[in-house]
């Protein structure tokens, strides 16, 4: 059987969801950022399967190019926020950071 | 069965359980290192899609820049002899029902729409269309993208600074 466009887009469905629960279940921070690359990731798949597909040319690669930058943007940033919150709250339980200063 | 067939199988076996072992495993570092074999069969699958320099930059990216962050943040924020490392999860069962229940949605929704598919062009190369395509038609959001990674670095060494007072 060939693989069609379907294929990827379950693939990426699959993925997506698999991100989601990560981002809502666990209570690590770094645990919620890994969820957010794998959701990052599932976009970027949907996003070169249809470019592939539709017969667009690389529009869509060069997208997943933006997705990128925006993610490591992202990364940087969150892990800055994720180290002051260890810093004041000896704790990257993203529960127990419910005040703004302790 | 097509070679590729088997191998589009293979690799989205390995992103699927290497994904699965990230969210539901207990210790942090497992889920790093399981994170690394995943983002490396999605650069596998881009390889399938005929797009050679998403997946070389997708390791580039993923696997040589933000996994080595996540797990320099790991390292920082846990002691690795603590129990501390270990992470509890809250509220599985809910969250198995709603994840399972957007993900059958969503394969629905994508089985049972009539996608308007051409038959793929095959591309020689990708790399001087993408040049070109980012020097042209994309020059404004390459050039804000600049200036979006500019911040992230400012913002990132001022948030990441310890201040002493």
């Amino acid at each position: 059987m060939e693989i069609g466009l379907n294929h990827y887009l379950v693939l990426s469905a699959i993925l997506f969801g698999l991100g989601l629960f990560a981002m809502i279940t666990r209570r690590n921070a770094i645990l919620v950022l890994m969820g957010i690359e794998l959701i990052l990731n599932a976009a970027n798949i949907n996003l070169v399967a249809f470019s592939h597909f539709g017969g667009m040319g690389v529009d869509g690669q060069v997208l997943t190019i933006f997705v990128m930058i925006l993610a490591v943007a992202e990364a940087a940033v969150a892990l800055g926020i994720v180290l002051n919150l260890y810093n004041n709250f000896a704790t990257v339980d993203v529960d127990e950071a419910n005040t703004m200063k302790d | 069965m097509p070679y590729t067939t088997i191998l589009f199988y293979v690799l989205a076996f390995i992103t699927v359980v290497s994904a699965v072992v990230v969210v539901f495993n207990k210790n942090v570092i497992h889920s790093a290192f399981s994170l690394f074999f995943a983002l490396f069969a999605v650069s596998g699958i881009f390889v399938l899609l005929r797009a050679d320099f998403i997946a070389i930059t997708q390791i580039m990216i993923y696997v040589g820049g933000i996994l080595i962050l996540l797990l320099f943040g790991v390292m920082l924020t846990t002691k690795i002899t603590d129990i501390e490392l270990r992470s509890k999860n809250l509220n599985t069962i809910p969250g198995i029902i709603f994840t399972v229940g957007i993900i059958s949605i969503l394969v629905f929704i994508i089985t049972s729409t009539k996608w308007h598919v051409k038959a793929p062009v095959v591309n020689e190369e990708t790399v001087s269309q993408i040049g070109k395509m980012l020097l042209t038609n994309y020059l404004l959001p390459f050039e804000i993208a600049s200036i979006v990674l500019l911040v992230a670095l400012i913002g990132s060494a001022m948030f990441a600074r310890r201040i002493k007072d």
